[in-house]
């Protein structure tokens, strides 16, 4: 049986457990340490914990004040908040300072299921991405929550890591994770099916179901939105016969544009996008919200055909 | 902390040549803000030249006592001071806003001590209580000092800070409030009311002391009263002239973002003399 893990249980545990070896983390949090499980920190270090209530442009700027004293600050609430409610305050006293900050928002996108459109953020990660400093990382799972965490903590300067609301299949053998360097899942050369956070588990089960249909998908895991790892899509881009992107985000902006970017400027391919388009989310079960939207193995499956044929 | 007649004199001496060479940055550089650089000209020279504890040769030094002004647009009393302190030399004052200059029309990192940019109002005392609480958490004896416009403090983040200060008792946090009464657009009044102002500071729990933000003994008095009080953040507002110091540019709204012309700057510069 596959394991299935919540994000933000391990971010919890994560965090905590870097509380124990560096006295010099701090955690912040919005009247939402419950559910972005910053409440594991607050209990083992009270004295490192600041809940700043419902209050996010404050939650952001005391965040930089304590950066600017040397210290690495956690900053955590959920993502449509973190980036649309304080993105002034991201990137005029975080970024632009580039201060260590790292902001871990959770709750991303359309699998927060039933609280609906006001808070699924479908453009967070467009938000992050045009400030400059920042560097953005979506973790496809529990385990990868973990190494990304520990990875941001040793970078100095702002990270802007996307957690998810449920729970995440554990993808087994990804590899080494490395900042920057995005990890081939399976290979193959027919076409490249391109994702991150939640969609990189669709993006397999849609791999092994085209494989039984002799076509052979190399699957990429782009955990690393920015600084891109151009090397491995220009890669995909010049030895495979299409490109699918995948993303719980809106086409516009996020990893989709990224990989457009980067191989409009380097060689032109042609790509197909899956993602939200010009839509807001709404209530829903998770499951049924990727069936709305399209983004689901079955929808990938469809894409890669009218890709490559 | 005690001081003289001497400190007082001295000080005065020294808020005068800030004045100046505000008036000049601001006359080179061909824009920016003197109105509310001159408001506040009096309250930053007394922290950098007699209350606050720095070392212009470590603008890092831990133990420093941090100054951070949430207005950053008046940024040219920021420079001017800290090149008067010693933290860079005084030729680059006449360097403001120019392409490639450490100073910049709002104020950033690249200057050295500045610890945070500004100019996004609204920000700075979040900012600063974040300083005052990371001094906490280090057992540091360092105080933190903020100086706000009072239009800025229409940003509905100023009020999520006020509440958080006190929440959190940063007793090593003092915010000053330089009430000169103008905005861009006009008299603080008409364009958006803030009192009755010490009420609704108290109301959030903060130690409001009143002051005349150029008479230099109030000044001093006031930074030691705050000193003094403990288990909630203080505030000093300070009632001021927008443009002090400059007969025409008193109370104009029309210098809170302007830059004198060369005839006007001789005779700002005769008047400062």
């Amino acid at each position: 049986m596959a394991e299935l893990l919540y994000q933000r249980d391990v971010y919890g545990k994560t965090l905590a457990e870097l509380g124990r070896e560096n006295k010099n983390i701090v955690v912040l949090d919005a009247d939402l340490s419950g559910s972005t499980r910053t409440n594991i920190f607050a209990k083992e270090f009270p004295d490192r914990f600041f809940n700043m209530g419902v209050a996010e442009q404050n939650l952001m700027t005391v965040a930089s004040g304590i950066a600017s004293c040397g210290k690495t600050v956690f900053v955590s609430t959920f993502a449509i908040f973190a980036t649309g409610r304080a993105w002034d305050q991201v990137r005029n006293t975080i970024s632009y300072n580039n201060f260590d900050v790292k902001i871990v928002a959770t709750h991303a996108g359309l699998t927060v299921g039933p609280d609906g459109a006001s808070h699924q953020a479908l453009e967070d990660i467009a938000l992050m991405r045009v400030i400059p400093n920042m560097n953005i990382v979506v973790p496809c799972d529990g385990p990868q929550t973990a190494e990304a965490i520990k990875a941001a903590a040793k970078e100095k300067g702002p990270y802007y890591v996307r957690l998810g609301r449920p729970k995440f299949l554990t993808i087994e053998n990804k590899g080494e994770f490395k900042l920057g360097k995005a990890q081939v899942l399976t290979q193959g050369n027919d076409v490249a099916i391109i994702s991150c956070g939640y969609m990189v588990a669709e993006a397999l089960c849609a791999a092994k179901n085209l494989l039984s249909k002799g076509i052979k998908a190399r699957v990429i895991n782009v955990h690393t939105i920015k600084p891109i790892d151009k090397e491995v899509i220009l890669d995909a881009a010049m030895t495979t016969k299409g490109i699918v992107v995948c993303e719980e985000h809106s086409v516009t902006g996020g990893l989709a544009s990224s990989i457009d970017e980067v191989i409009a400027e380097n060689y032109p391919t042609k790509i197909l996008r899956l993602g939200v388009k010009n839509r807001y989310g709404q209530s829903g079960e998770p499951a049924e919200l990727l069936k709305e939207y399209n983004l689901t193995a079955g929808g990938i499956e469809d894409t890669v055909i009218a890709a490559i044929s | 902390m005690s001081y003289s007649e001497q400190d007082i004199k001295t000080l005065e001496v020294k808020s005068k040549q800030i004045r100046k060479l505000i008036v000049q940055m601001i006359s080179k550089a061909g824009s920016g803000h003197p109105g509310g650089s001159l408001s506040a000209t009096d309250l930053v020279t007394a922290l950098y030249f007699k209350v606050m504890r720095i070392n212009p040769n470590d603008p890092q030094w831990p133990q420093r006592d941090r100054f951070h002004m949430s207005k950053g647009h008046c940024c040219p009393l920021w420079y001017a001071v800290l090149a008067e302190a010693g933290f860079f030399p005084k030729e680059k004052l006449m360097t403001l806003r120019q392409l490639g200059s450490t100073l910049q029309g709002h104020p950033d990192r690249r200057t050295p001590g500045v610890e945070a940019a500004s100019g996004s109002l609204g920000q700075g005392l979040s900012l600063s209580i974040g300083m005052s609480l990371a001094g906490k958490i280090d057992k540091l004896d360092y105080r933190v000092y903020c100086l706000m416009g009072d239009g800025e403090t229409q940003e509905g983040n100023i009020w999520e800070a006020a509440m958080a200060a006190s929440h959190y008792k940063v007793d090593n946090l003092c915010a000053i409030l330089d009430y000169n009464g103008f905005q861009i657009d006009g008299k603080i009044q008409d364009i958006m009311g803030l009192e009755p102002l010490t009420d609704k500071w108290r109301a959030f729990g903060w130690h409001v002391i009143e002051i005349n933000g150029h008479d230099m003994k109030q000044i001093l008095n006031a930074y030691e009263e705050a000193k003094t009080v403990k288990s909630k953040p203080s505030i000093i507002i300070a009632h001021t002239i927008k443009g002090k110091g400059v007969s025409f540019m008193e109370n104009m709204v029309d210098f809170h973002g302007r830059a004198p012309t060369k005839e006007e700057t001789d005779i700002a510069l005769g008047e400062l003399e």
